[in-house]
């Protein structure tokens, strides 16, 4: 622990050179000094003198965000991710606390599109994710629909964001918009790709459109934003503004950008279309398995205790034989095993091959052209809301909310 | 001018792009390309971010005023950290290592843990809206009483191909940056520094060469002034001069302040809507405006359009500060009647606004907005103009000249970039650190060991060329035959539009060699090196070229081509060995020594007058 606070002015010596800076903080034994020209360089701790304590810092004015009564109402459900960080030029520490209000600063021609009631859910990375953060914002979702708002904008980080929107998907009926949003680029660059993504999802969220979805970038350039079905997008790229693609289908919308014109896909679900309603109960002993060659039994055998498996399985639909036994005896014994494909696009067929037929004769349930993350949350929530086997099963192979397709299209 | 009495102080800033084989935060090539070349191009906008203060940088403030979308072109030599579509990866240790040369040149003082910095700058000339840079070295020495403040690490910006189009084969490329203190009080000081910092990164033997490789920014104030920041001044040559006309727009903008003191001038406070009153203007430029609004500055008369620098007056000033706005600059009334715009009409004006003679008006055309946006900025500048001299980042113009780019940035444009891990440097690592043979030292050593004139051995050391001329002499070439094939027949084949580029280090010592051992003579460098750059392999120009000429055949030539120009001899005499000799090396292809010919043709000659 440093005896300096951040703020503190510090005296120090640059290999014998005499400089002088805010201390800022400890990085790897060395103390991070802010120079006056806005530098920060790492110095030897035993070389630091305090000059004079940073003493209490006047509280930032912020501006207050100003809304128009006259627009329509939007609810902004914020979770975390990067959409609206920003860093502290004094300190340069990265803050993680932020209201939806600071969205609105941070975005400030979202106030030109609607007004905004604003909660703040949680402030985590998407990664740390869980069911039960899922159900906790499914909750807020459907109190938010149900209480006018015309529309619902969900931040996000991007790591896990197509889960979220898979989960909610099935946890919730929505007659109005449920929009998912997230940056790929910080939100403290200006670059971000924040602004537009923001003002896209909220352009969606005033729309005709009656379902979850996801609005990112739909390429690289900043003119275009893609709407995704929350059922069937995928994060495809680590880091591209474009990462967020939809599988097996077009879009269900788009958002151009700065225009804010949105366009619907015929295959968009409409405003309106369905009652609100929540059925907010998960079973989260599920598990996702990606196969591959020379794959042991155990591998599988990790899952013996779950309530559900799904196996992203090689090709049509396959685990090396060797596993087969194994899958047998977990579903004897009571586990729901669906399986998707690694190749993310196309259908599974277990019964062209020898090895298909044996998993299917073992008893594991075909996820037709499922994504495995959309079928992983599906599983959790139909394992949740029957406690039936072959209910379980019928529904894991019926479409519920967009995310099997009965017909796989050439050329959309 | 007596720069000591106005208090002159100057520093400099110098940006040199390394030679290194990556870029300073992705694994791409530093090779620049031919815009024709690229192979993509995507669209972005940039956006201010508000610091947690609620602080937008001054600066980035003002480039907000005027939104654009910026178009980026790309190459197979770019990639998605240029693209900002990937987080950056760890500094260039290549990069780093030259850094810590120069740094050890002007004895400073290492950064023991170097943090990677975002630099604010949303003009388009960087995708991400920051330009990366890390401090790692401080309080160097130099020659006389100067000193270097830092050296630093940054990225190079895209180059700006036209307008809000940018080309991203530059951006990445590593620079050095070296900022001196504003130690130099005249003009010829700083660009004699400018040169010799020059000369110290060249030392490295890895930077770039040629245009634009190399920047200078140079600080400016005078007693009283301000401090002015001039951008991108490439010629070394013109910085004196761009010194000398910073002190006189300095010197005359007090000037001007002192006279509108003296005659309590003023700046309006209300704008004018004047659309109006020019209907039927025959101005096309008012004639196209939506909007024509009027600034009224009480006591500016005389004073808007009174020269500030060859060509610029005060009212040049002031429509730089307008074109931020998107427009293309403003009329004064200094300067009217003119450009369409009559005598009755500026009387009209005058008469509806009520102003005195003495008072200016300041007219701003164009949409609404960017009108209004205009009658802020004239405001705006005519204050400061009553202040003196505004701090400000401005840009070169041609023969010296500078024009207003944006406000000196401040503190706040910096911030840490996360993305990048601080490096450590080690007490062993500095240690190590090579400190280069300095160019001026290099010539010196070349002249004595090598026994080249002074000049020729300056040439040789300060050329780009140097690496091969040293490999040439490891190679035992005579050193003067070196330095006069790679100094100089390569520059004149150049000129000839011989494409040099095609001839190898290899190629140039296979050709050198041949002559050393006396396989080809030496004038038939130049055509071995033009027939190389033709696509002949150096082995085989000098095969073509070589032996099979012996003293006989040589001696029959020779009387030979004597015999049949006798008439021609015995006119000029001895006078007739100079045409005489390029007959005969034509004849022999190049294949004997020029000062063997001219013995056998002396001889040929005396005997047959």
């Amino acid at each position: 622990m440093s005896t300096y606070m951040t703020g503190d002015i510090v005296a120090a010596s640059c290999r014998g050179h005499p400089v002088e800076g805010i201390y800022i903080t400890d990085r790897d034994g060395m103390a991070v000094l802010k120079l006056k020209s806005g530098y920060n360089i790492g110095v030897d701790q035993e070389t630091c003198t305090l000059v004079r304590r940073a003493g209490d810092q006047p509280i930032p004015a912020v501006p207050t965000v100003v809304q128009d009564e006259s627009l329509p109402e939007l609810a902004i459900i914020s979770t975390g991710g990067t959409i609206a960080s920003k860093i502290d030029y004094r300190t340069g520490a990265v803050t993680s606390q932020f209201t939806a209000d600071d969205i609105l600063r941070a975005v400030p021609g979202l106030t030109t599109v609607a007004r905004y009631r604003a909660e703040m859910l949680a402030t985590i990375l998407s990664e740390n994710m869980t069911p039960s953060t899922w159900q906790a914002l499914a909750r807020a979702v459907h109190a938010a629909v149900t209480n006018g708002a015309e529309g619902v904008i969900v931040t996000h980080g991007t790591d896990t964001m197509s889960y979220s929107a898979s989960a909610l998907s099935f946890m919730l009926d929505t007659p109005s918009p449920v929009v998912f949003v997230g940056s790929q680029r910080s939100a403290d660059r200006p670059s971000s790709d924040n602004v537009m993504n923001a003002m896209c999802a909220a352009a969606a969220a005033r729309s005709d459109l009656g379902e979850v979805a996801v609005a990112m970038h739909a390429t690289t350039n900043d003119d275009l934003c893609a709407v995704h079905r929350g059922t069937r997008v995928r994060k495809m790229h680590t880091s591209r503004r474009d990462a967020f693609q939809s599988h097996e289908m077009a879009p269900i919308a788009t958002v151009a950008y700065p225009s804010l014109a949105v366009d619907l896909s015929p295959e968009a679900v409409r405003r309106g279309e369905a009652e609100p309603a929540l059925h907010a109960d998960l079973e989260e002993r599920c598990g996702l398995l990606s196969s591959y060659p020379g794959m042991p039994e155990e591998a599988v055998k990790v899952y013996e205790d779950f309530k559900g498996l799904v196996i992203a399985g090689t090709g049509l639909g396959h685990v090396g034989s060797g596993c087969i036994e194994a899958l047998r005896e977990m579903i004897d014994a009571g586990t729901t095993v669906v399986m998707t494909s690694q190749c993310l696009h196309g259908r599974v067929c277990d019964r062209v091959y020898d090895t298909g037929r044996d998993l299917l004769a073992a008893g594991v349930v075909e996820g037709e052209d499922m994504l495995p993350e959309t079928a992983l949350t599906k599983l959790m929530w139909v394992l949740g809301n029957t406690a039936d086997r072959e209910e379980a099963r019928r529904l894991m192979a019926t479409n519920l909310k967009g995310e099997i397709r009965r017909r796989s299209d050439y050329g959309f | 001018m007596d720069f000591k009495a106005l208090g002159l102080k100057a520093g400099i800033e110098i940006h040199q792009q390394l030679d290194t084989e990556e870029k300073l935060f992705c694994h791409c090539p530093t090779t620049l390309r031919e815009t024709e070349e690229h192979t993509g191009e995507f669209v972005r906008y940039l956006h201010a971010t508000v610091s947690e203060m609620g602080e937008v940088d001054r600066a980035a403030a003002e480039e907000m005023m005027n939104r654009r979308q910026f178009h980026y072109l790309t190459y197979d030599t770019t990639c998605l950290v240029e693209n900002d579509e990937e987080p950056p990866a760890p500094m260039n240790p290549e990069a780093l290592e030259i850094a810590l040369q120069v740094a050890r040149t002007f004895e400073m003082h290492p950064v023991e843990q170097v943090h990677t910095m975002r630099k604010l700058v949303i003009d388009g000339s960087n995708t991400s809206g920051f330009q990366r840079t890390a401090m790692v070295a401080l309080a160097g020495v130099l020659p006389g009483d100067g000193e270097v403040e830092t050296i630093c690490l940054e990225e190079e910006a895209a180059q700006r191909v036209e307008g809000s189009t940018f080309s991203l084969d530059r951006l990445g490329i590593p620079l050095v940056e070296i900022t001196t203190s504003p130690c130099m009080h005249t003009p010829e000081a700083v660009q004699e520094t400018a040169k010799y910092i020059g000369m110290v990164l060249r030392s490295t033997g890895q930077v770039k060469r040629g245009l634009g490789t190399i920047r200078q920014d140079v600080n400016i104030s005078i007693r009283d002034g301000a401090r002015v920041e001039i951008k991108g001044v490439q010629e070394l040559d013109l910085i004196a001069e761009v010194v000398r006309r910073e002190v006189t727009r300095q010197v005359n903008l007090l000037a001007i302040r002192d006279e509108l003191r003296a005659r309590n001038a003023s700046v309006g406070e209300v704008t004018h809507d004047v659309t109006a009153l020019f209907t039927d203007t025959k101005s096309s430029i008012l004639k196209r405006a939506k909007s024509i609004l009027a600034v009224v500055l009480p006591g500016f008369a005389g004073l808007v359009g009174r020269e500030v620098q060859p060509g610029r007056r005060l009212g040049t000033e002031i429509s730089d500060y307008v074109k931020k706005c998107g427009l293309g600059g403003i009329f004064h009334t200094d300067e009217l009647p003119a450009y369409g715009v009559t005598a009755e009409e500026v009387a009209a004006l005058r008469a509806h606004l009520g102003v005195a003679d003495e008072d200016a008006v300041i007219l701003i055309s164009g949409s609404k907005e960017k009108a209004a946006c205009g009658a802020k900025q004239v405001r705006h500048r005519a204050r400061l103009a009553l202040e003196g001299v505004p701090e400000e980042t401005r840009k070169m113009l041609d023969e010296g000249n500078t024009a207003y780019m944006r406000p000196l940035p401040g503190a706040a444009r910096m911030y840490p970039e996360t993305d990048v891990l601080p490096v450590t440097i080690t007490d062993e690592h500095w240690a190590a650190v090579r400190v280069p043979e300095l160019l001026s030292d290099l010539a010196r050593r070349m002249e004595d060991e090598l026994d080249l004139d002074p000049a020729v051995a300056r040439q040789a050391a300060y050329s780009e060329h140097l690496p091969l001329f040293r490999m040439a002499v490891q190679a035992g070439i005579k050193p003067n035959l070196a330095a006069r094939t790679v100094l100089g027949t390569l520059k004149e084949l150049s000129r000839d539009g011989v494409a040099v580029d095609k001839i190898g280090d290899q190629d140039v010592l296979t050709v050198l060699t041949a002559v050393e051992k006396g396989e080809v003579a030496k004038e038939v460098i130049p055509d071995l090196l033009t027939e190389v750059a033709g696509g002949k392999t150096a082995a085989a120009a000098v095969a073509d070229h070589a032996g099979g000429v012996s003293a006989e055949e040589l001696a029959e030539i020779v009387e030979k081509i004597v015999a049949e120009r006798i008439e021609f001899v015995q006119e000029k005499q001895m006078r007739a060995l100079g045409p005489l000799m390029g007959v005969v090396m034509k004849e022999v292809r190049g294949k004997v020594d020029g000062k063997i010919v001219s013995e056998a043709l002396r001889s040929e000659i005396s005997r047959v007058i």
